[in-house]
């Protein structure tokens, strides 16, 4: 049986197509996924992302706690920041990818993959031991999310909070990027962070179940002028692949560090031991085996796909590698996509092939991000 | 509610079959592109192919997926549509006229009989 999210019927009245992921019953698309897409990068969507988990992590040992299971070094944030980071394993695979905020001293608001609350959990329970100085809790159940994103999304979210000097709440459109703040819905303390997955400005509202029905409602009702519409899964994963935003399960598995993947920069190795240090500290220095590199078609091609074989430009017989994600780019109407290939071989201007059913279609490696915002 | 048009048969698989003389039109119906949404790339089968009823002889990819496309009936590929390899938005915009896949000419009429009518068609999609 799929869980839905509190926003469920919400779907359901928007005409919604729904599809399974990571054990949820989500919208995949309310009208188009290029439509969707399309307005995130010119006005603003809203997405339903009440699937991803929230753990806390609160008492004096919880920051030095989270320093040895994080990658990031959770130190350099003040309260009411927050940071994307990495857990990992002794060999230096990834468990997850999330956002850790400070929320105030010693009081630690994580936000996981949807995919991942199960096992994180336990190998968070795991690390955690006999120590008493820090109590974890898994709120997943009690929360619920929204993400609004677009370059306009400035213009309304103030209206949608009780925010600003009076309710002794900074303004949203004040803050920025990766700062929380607590604000008030309707009598209902909500936390909204200045983050999100499309490379555009926005926020991400986390809320109480019983809340979240109301603020996706206010939002819609007061982004209307802006021109905001509700964006689904589908056009979440082509925006955050145009901007090389990665993806768990498909750039990232326990079997892949962050360094392979490109993610080194949240990786420090200023802050002493953590999980997973031997690995990333030498492929820090000596460089990783595989890279994760992104690519576009050079001409009309079918979208390149998960799975898909890229092949050597030289060599049609040498597969050196295979695609993670991939999809024909909304903004530039042109197959793009991520891959792991040797080190050596990950190169901005390379050219590759990508194996499409038998046939092999051009693709040149590129630097990330594929699409980058024109201002 | 789903276009249907009336003078045209339907495959389950949701291809359409405009019949002319010994040979047919073949293309996917209102209902497939909607189902499909944004079809970014048509892959068609080359001319002077040989097919056989039920068997896969295009593809279809829209954002998301990719989708094989069945022949209706069994025959050779006469013609295939550029236009729409070309601007494969067409498939969502005009499924029954520009968007149309091949002309294949027929080597077993009688199936055509196993097609469906347009009211059944019409009663499978939208019940």
């Amino acid at each position: 049986m799929l869980k839905r999210t509190a926003l469920f019927e919400c779907h359901k009245n928007l005409g919604a197509r729904l599809i399974e992921f990571g054990g949820w019953e989500m919208p995949v698309q309310y009208t188009s996924i290029v439509d969707e897409h399309l307005a995130v990068r010119s006005h603003a969507g809203i997405f339903d992302i009440s699937h991803m988990g929230q753990f806390f992590v609160k008492g004096a040992g919880a920051e030095k706690f989270l320093n040895r299971i994080l990658t990031n070094d959770i130190r350099k944030l003040q309260n009411g920041q927050g940071q994307y980071t990495l857990m990992c394993n002794e060999t230096g695979g990834v468990i997850d990818d999330l956002y850790a905020y400070r929320l105030a001293e010693g009081n630690y608001f994580l936000i996981v993959n949807a995919s991942r609350i199960g096992d994180d959990f336990a190998w968070i329970s795991k690390q955690t031991g006999d120590a008493e100085d820090f109590q974890l809790e898994n709120a997943s159940d009690r929360y619920s999310a929204v993400a609004v994103q677009g370059p306009r999304v400035f213009e309304f979210i103030d209206q949608c909070f009780e925010t600003g000097e009076k309710a002794g709440a900074p303004a949203i459109k004040s803050l920025k990027k990766n700062d929380i703040v607590t604000a008030n819905f309707d009598g209902t303390q909500v936390l909204i962070g200045v983050t999100g997955y499309t490379g555009e400005q926005g926020v991400e509202i986390v809320a109480p179940n019983q809340v979240i029905q109301k603020i996706w409602e206010t939002v819609l009702e007061k982004g209307k002028t802006s021109g905001i519409k509700p964006a689904g899964l589908g056009a979440r994963d082509t925006l955050r692949t145009e901007v090389c935003y990665p993806l768990y399960g498909h750039e990232l598995n326990e079997q892949t560090t962050p360094i392979e993947a490109g993610v080194g920069f949240f990786v420090s190795l200023e802050k002493g031991d953590f999980i997973g240090r031997t690995v990333l500290e030498s492929q820090k220095k000596a460089g990783p085996p595989r890279k994760c590199v992104a690519f576009k078609m050079t001409g009309s091609s079918p979208p390149p796909r998960p799975h898909y074989r890229i092949i050597s430009a030289e060599n049609a017989e040498d597969a050196i590698g295979e695609v993670v994600s991939g999809t024909q780019s909304p903004s530039l109407n042109i197959g793009i996509g991520m891959g792991y290939v040797p080190a050596e071989q990950a190169v901005a201007g390379r050219g590759i092939q990508i194996e499409i059913r038998g046939k092999l279609f051009p693709a040149t490696i590129v630097s990330k991000p594929i699409y980058k915002k024109v201002n | 509610m789903t276009n249907v048009p009336s003078d045209l048969k339907y495959a389950t698989s949701h291809e359409w079959v405009r019949l002319s003389g010994d040979e047919a039109v073949v293309g996917i119906t209102d209902h497939a592109q909607h189902e499909l949404t944004d079809v970014v790339f048509v892959e068609l089968p080359s001319v002077g192919r040989k097919v056989k009823a039920g068997e896969t002889c295009a593809v279809v990819e829209s954002v998301k997926t990719a989708s094989d496309i069945y022949s209706p009936v069994s025959g050779e590929i006469v013609e295939i549509n550029k236009a729409v390899s070309e601007n494969p938005g067409l498939v969502n915009t005009d499924p029954y006229q520009g968007g149309w896949f091949y002309k294949i000419k027929l080597t077993d009429a009688a199936e055509l009989a196993k097609l469906l009518s347009a009211a059944d068609y019409a009663a499978k999609v939208n019940a």
